[in-house]
């Protein structure tokens, strides 16, 4: 018998939590703070846009037999040379801008949040053990985090995707460098995560709620994840919301120096990749585009969790 | 506080000094597309790695600024007999570190690249064995009536026995299988400019060989060379004045460069065909086809051809300024008939038929080897011909990496298609593409037969031509070659590609020939 199960929900609780959350303090401060809501209506359309590639674009730039060379290199639609559908142009193989946009934007988001995912979950899981169990095994984690950040997240991170691209083989390469990206970004950022849900563990360990629970001889892993987890997890989730951004950006990095999404499928980072090689020859809009989405995102991203770290903040509010 | 003072004199001294010394000094710096290979010339045959060797190392003979053979290190020559050459040797040359230049040098040289081991002995097919007379008379015997030794022997250039002997280097290296050696990251040859320091993929620093032999034409102190891959950043590197050359201006930004009162451009057709050549195996590399070789059909590699659109790419991918070729040689090099030239027609249709008739109407997957710095705008070459070819079914796993990566998938055949480009250098013969590429893999001959291709009549034909000296009949024989392979299409050409220079505004001039070599001895800074 736990102390939860003894209170009785009000009824219809679903309708009145939500009730509760939109007259709360948080939906107040994010409708206070017109940067918060313009970077989440950005992020929203952007995200599902992203999500309605295949609805919204005229081209499947993945699907090779749909590029055509003579279509190469088209100015945006508004310029005198500008040809419908292709909205903002056409890159050297024919690939439309706008699709190609779409398509990478939604590789860079879904890389993004499923390594923010994996490494959130990597974090919670060490930070836990390491602040709950203590001792011996806490050093050991620690110190595994310490070389994790002592080696630069990006230099890592190519190492591990480089070793994973030429473990596989060639006809299976192309089909797994998002799960090897995301990985790769994983292995690097978890550290952060596992240092945070430790100190905040091991503060909550000493409160009087997981005392009584331990008195109750609850075992510990129910302790952990009941008891204390959701104490420290607003911490985790401002962090992650910031890291967000990070993630993207790393995945952009790696696309740009060549160990990231191949070409046949590019992500916004290959884009400007592709892009950067033409950008003296005047085909700005291949390089323009792609760059100033991939900006957009990163920009809604910070401004977001830079404001989930002030309102989740009693010290600030 | 009295020392204090000194050594701050000192100090102001030697930085005043050591500017003035830079500023009186013609530094070129060289912004390269990529990093030579290695420093061993032997290591692999690559024309780029050698034509930068070349200001380091010399061979027995070098091409003058009109690609005609003119004597270096060795003085004069004449043959014997039909197997048998002797060259009279330069006197009072010597090698970076001192050393003098004797015959000794010149047998330990070609041992080294005649060993079974050396990537380069497919560059000197008709050697046999060498012989000292005296310390400047060497003999060298080769296959009978062998008509290109001196065009083989621009390519050769000689090392210095004792140091090879010193640093335990006599074996040869090979970049393709990772072998390693001393003369990997040191030089020490003949040449006007000596290696100064090499940081591999970063900076190698070349300095004028004062002691050079020959009266220097060039007024360089220095050559820094820096490979820059990015190719926009080789832009804004010259257009900044980072740097004052570039062998490989890309072609988008001819105009922009151009523009530029300060940089002049130097572009043209060089003697390379990039061709596509084929696993010719018993099996595919990564293909859903596993039971058969689906390349090994001729109605397949007719396929391919024929979804070609080459005309696109030469106007959009090549700016305009490749060649289209259905010749595996350029124009210029002996053994090039006009028949050879034409292509088989861009026709989709065609192609779809042949492959259904082949027994693949829905195509097949196979993996597309591609290098994104070797040759002009490859990558995108790449690219475009893998799109072409979906749209008859024909799906290629493109991969794109570094020459450093994929030179060993080449040299161990792991690739169902790939591409190659082949300038006949430093031959300037066809003999070159078909002994080296085209010929089956025995002894030195081969070496480039990357995918097993094999044809015995074509072989017969090579091995005639490389007994002849009646240039005619030898040049009879090598075309008959080239049309038996274009009749199998057993390679698929495309282009001889642009070759485009760009210089800044400290070049007053330097000679661009055919073979696409930079040779900075006859460059003038302002």
């Amino acid at each position: 018998m736990s102390v939860e199960q003894t209170v009785k929900m009000p009824a219809a609780p679903r309708f009145a939590r939500l009730r509760t959350f939109l007259d709360g303090d948080l939906v107040y401060g994010f409708l206070r703070t017109p940067s918060a809501v313009i970077s989440a209506i950005v992020l929203l359309v952007i995200a599902l846009t992203a999500i309605a590639a295949p609805l919204l674009s005229p081209q499947d730039p993945y699907d090779l037999t749909q590029l055509y060379l003579d279509k190469a290199e088209l100015p945006p639609i508004w310029t005198a040379e500008g040809q419908a559908p292709y909205l903002l142009g056409t890159d050297v193989q024919g690939r439309d801008i706008f699709s190609a946009i779409l398509y990478g934007s939604r590789i860079s988001l879904m890389i993004g949040f499923a390594s923010v995912i994996v490494s959130v979950m990597i974090g919670i899981v060490v930070g836990l053990t390491s602040g709950y169990v203590g001792g011996r095994i806490d050093n050991l984690l620690m110190r595994i985090g310490d070389l994790v950040l002592s080696i630069p997240t990006l230099l890592v991170a190519i190492l591990v995707s480089a070793i994973f691209r030429e473990l596989l083989p060639v006809s299976m390469r192309d089909a797994f460098t998002p799960v090897i990206l995301t990985t790769s970004i994983a292995i690097t950022s978890w550290v952060q995560y596992a240092r945070i849900v430790r100190a905040s563990t091991m503060v909550e360990a000493r409160k009087e709620y997981v005392l009584a629970a331990r008195i109750l001889r609850l075992p510990p892993l129910r302790i952990m994840l009941t008891h204390i987890l959701p104490n420290v997890m607003t911490a985790v989730l401002v962090t992650a919301t910031l890291n967000l951004g990070l993630a993207i950006l790393a995945e952009a990095t790696l696309s740009f120096l060549g160990v990231g999404m191949p070409v046949t499928q590019p992500s916004l980072g290959t884009l400007i990749r592709i892009g950067n090689q033409y950008f003296f020859s005047g085909s700005w809009w291949v390089v323009l585009f792609p760059a100033l989405q991939l900006s957009l995102i990163i920009l809604a991203v910070n401004l977001l969790g830079d404001w989930l770290r002030d309102a989740l903040n009693p010290k600030l509010r | 506080m009295k020392s204090f003072l000194k050594t701050s004199v000192a100090c102001i001294a030697a930085l005043t000094l050591t500017t003035f010394s830079a500023a009186a000094e013609n530094v070129l710096k060289w912004g390269a597309q990529r990093d030579v290979v290695s420093l061993d010339p032997y290591s692999y045959g690559d024309t780029f790695t050698i034509a930068v060797l070349n200001h380091v190392y010399e061979g027995l003979v070098r091409y003058d600024d009109n690609l005609q053979i003119a004597p270096a290190l060795a003085t004069s020559w004449e043959v014997v007999s039909p197997t048998l050459w002797r060259f009279h040797l330069r006197q009072g040359v010597t090698f970076h570190d001192g050393a003098p230049f004797t015959a000794d040098d010149v047998l330990a040289s070609l041992t080294r690249v005649s060993d079974p081991a050396s990537p380069l002995r497919g560059n000197l097919p008709a050697y046999q064995s060498a012989k000292k007379i005296d310390d400047f008379t060497v003999e060298v015997t080769t296959t009978p009536n062998y008509p290109l030794l001196l065009n083989d022997l621009t390519n050769i250039v000689i090392f210095d026995k004792e140091w090879l002997v010193a640093n335990k280097a006599e074996a040869p290296t090979d970049v393709g299988k990772g072998v390693e050696g001393y003369a990997t990251a040191h030089a020490n040859g003949t040449g006007p400019f000596k290696v100064v320091s090499r940081k591999p993929d970063a900076e190698t620093v070349f300095e004028v060989n004062k002691a050079w032999w020959d009266k220097p034409r060039h007024n360089i102190d220095k050559i820094v060379f820096t490979p820059i891959t990015s190719a926009a950043t080789r832009v804004a590197a010259l257009l900044s004045g980072e740097i004052d050359f570039t062998n490989s201006a890309p072609l988008q930004d001819i105009p922009r460069l151009q523009a530029s009162s300060d940089i002049k451009v130097l572009a043209s057709n060089e003697l390379r065909t990039v061709f596509f050549v084929f696993n010719r195996t018993d099996k595919t590399i990564a293909s859903d086809i596993t039971d058969k070789n689906p390349m090994n059909d001729i109605k397949v590699r007719q396929a391919m051809y024929q979804s070609i659109d080459i005309d696109a790419l030469q106007k959009k991918v090549m700016r305009g300024l490749s060649r289209n070729t259905g010749s595996m040689v350029a124009p210029a090099i002996p053994g090039y008939v006009e028949a050879l030239d034409s292509r088989l027609p861009y026709d989709p249709d065609a192609a779809k038929k042949l492959l259904a008739e082949a027994g693949y109407p829905n195509g097949f997957t196979f993996s597309f080897v591609c290098e994104n710095d070797g040759y002009v705008n490859e990558e995108e070459i790449c690219q475009a011909v893998s799109s072409m070819w979906a749209r008859v079914g024909l799906k290629a796993t493109l991969d794109v990496a570094p020459t450093s990566l994929q030179t060993a998938k080449f040299e161990s055949g792991k690739f169902d298609v790939g591409i190659l480009g082949w300038a006949n250098e430093p031959m300037i013969d066809s003999y070159s593409i078909l002994v080296q590429v085209v010929h089956s893999k025995t002894g030195t001959s081969g070496v480039f037969n990357w995918g097993g291709w094999k044809y015995p009549e074509v072989d017969a034909l090579i091995d005639a031509a490389g007994k002849e000296l009646d240039r005619e009949k030898r040049l009879d024989f090598q075309s008959e070659a080239l049309t038996k392979i274009k009749d199998d299409v057993a390679f698929l050409p495309l282009h001889q590609q642009p070759m485009a220079w760009a210089t800044g505004s400290k070049v007053e001039s330097l000679v661009q020939l055919t073979d696409n070599k930079p040779r900075h001895w006859l460059t003038k800074m302002k």
